[in-house]
């Protein structure tokens, strides 16, 4: 049988696991989404020069384990001892620092890709609308470019938020106390794997579904352009 | 009279394939010019080609007194010298899509404030008192604020010629505004087209549409192959054919 008290003794770690992986899910998902609005501009650019860099960026983030790029910022760079000498090296010894440029590299990555995949799906057309009514580029980019492709690309945002709320666990073996971390010490301590790792599935069962709902209601406010009929938020 | 639009020679080819091969085309204040002509004919290109949609390999380009400064690029297209210059004619000399071409994630009515706030810098209450004015002008007040996609095909293009008629423009140009339409919709739009015609505006027309091109224009056009073929008034043009490819041609449209 579960034995709900270790459940309810650990709640309270628990909860501070979550405010972890709830606070570093925040920051790198806003930072990732900063850098990739840029990228994904350039990504999508004529230019070679501009393009290129960015394709080569999301080419080895995409294909390289998130796991293994974190382990390279927190324990590869500590190496050098030019970097250790160096003024960065307050910053970079911190696991938090590390954790967050990891997770913010990595979903820039993917969320750049996904911009970009919606700014190339914008009509043709209403590109060539814009610019036959005098439109300045940037105009264009900033009104009718971006508005639409961030609108179309959230469904598919949606989800690159939710892989890398599961991926957050993955801060946990660069000693950041978050959700898993919480449960695995729980676990050693009272050896009770159902009790540990199936309290911390239910936390991360529910705040994927309160995510997943969030972003149903963007969609519902922000999509409502391209539904056939005017429907409540499913 | 000063002509409103003075597009000279206009040459442009795709690769190997020559499609225009020198277009000129003089339109005073107040003419309604037909151009017709089979597909392929360079009509379409012609008409982006004066707002440099697509860019000519030859030609010269003058709205009102203004000429548009034009150098070849890398590639031996024209392109504009001045994109502030560019973007200024583009603003006074607004195009009607076939497809339409609104601004999906907008309503009617945004869309038809948009490039006045932006490109005429009229602020926004400005701008929907003249976007709500020719909503109406155009017969579509009571679906401003629907979008696109919850509009028919007639209702969305007249939203985009009240588009175009917000930025108050010199000239329209309108690229088969009817051919993407049902047929029971292609009366709404040729309706508001006939009175914006009735009002004196200066338009160029591409259109498949031979009643209106005899009913309403001043001047039809027929190309082929790149080339104007015949022109003059419709009362001339289409009901005594001198070419027989435009007889043909009309034969065929007739049939």
């Amino acid at each position: 049988m579960i034995d709900w008290s270790v459940v309810a003794g650990a709640l309270p770690d628990f909860i501070k696991g979550l405010q972890i992986t709830l606070l570093l899910l925040a920051i790198s998902l806003a930072t990732g989404f900063v850098l990739a609005v840029p990228l994904a501009t350039m990504r999508v650019s004529r230019h070679r020069w501009l393009s290129m860099p960015v394709w080569l960026y999301t080419y080895v983030i995409r294909g390289t384990p998130l796991l293994v790029q974190l382990f390279m910022i927190y324990f590869g760079l500590a190496q050098f001892e030019w970097i250790r000498e160096s003024a960065a090296w307050t910053l970079l010894r911190s696991p938090w620092f590390c954790a967050w440029i990891a997770f913010s590299l990595n979903t820039a990555a993917y969320t750049t890709e996904i911009f970009a995949g919606a700014l190339r799906n914008t009509a043709i057309g209403e590109l060539e609308a814009a610019r036959s009514l005098g439109l300045t580029p940037f105009q264009i980019y900033r009104r009718i470019l971006w508005p639409s492709a961030l609108r179309r690309a959230l469904p598919q945002y949606g989800n690159e938020a939710v892989g890398l709320m599961h991926a957050t666990a993955i801060a946990s073996t660069v000693t950041l106390v978050e959700l898993t971390r919480v449960a695995r010490d729980v676990y050693s301590i009272h050896l009770m794997p159902t009790e540990a790792f199936g309290t911390v599935a239910a936390f991360y069962f529910v705040l994927t579904f309160t995510l997943v709902g969030l972003f149903r209601l963007l969609e519902w406010r922000f999509l409502r352009h391209l539904r056939r009929k005017e429907a409540g938020p499913a | 009279m000063t002509a409103q639009l003075d597009a000279q020679g206009i040459h442009k080819s795709f690769g190997a394939n020559e499609v225009l091969k020198g277009i000129s085309l003089k339109a005073a204040k107040g003419d309604v010019i037909a151009m017709i002509g089979s597909s392929g004919s360079g009509k379409s290109t012609f008409l982006r080609c004066l707002n440099l949609l697509e860019k000519p390999n030859r030609g010269r380009i003058v709205l009102g007194d203004e000429e548009l400064r034009l150098v070849p690029d890398r590639r031996g297209e024209l392109k504009a010298v001045d994109p502030k210059q560019l973007q200024r004619l583009r603003s006074r000399m607004v195009m009607v899509f076939q497809q339409f071409n609104l601004w999906a994630h907008m309503t009617a009515l945004e869309n038809v404030i948009e490039a006045p706030m932006l490109v005429l810098g009229l602020s926004r209450a400005e701008a929907v008192e003249r976007g709500d004015r020719y909503l109406q002008r155009v017969g579509v007040h009571h679906r401003r604020d629907a979008y696109p996609a919850h509009l028919s095909g007639g209702e969305q293009q007249r939203v985009a010629i009240a588009r175009a008629l917000a930025m108050e423009p010199a000239v329209m140009l309108f690229d088969e505004p009817t051919s993407a339409l049902d047929p029971e919709l292609v009366g709404e739009v040729l309706r508001v087209m006939r009175s914006l015609a009735e009002e004196g505006r200066t338009m160029i027309v591409v259109t498949h549409e031979m009643g209106f091109a005899r009913d309403v224009s001043s001047r039809v056009v027929f190309l082929h192959k790149g080339m104007i073929e015949e022109e003059g008034p419709p009362s001339e043009v289409l009901a005594r054919p001198r070419s027989e490819r435009l007889q043909g041609f009309l034969a065929n449209s007739l049939g």
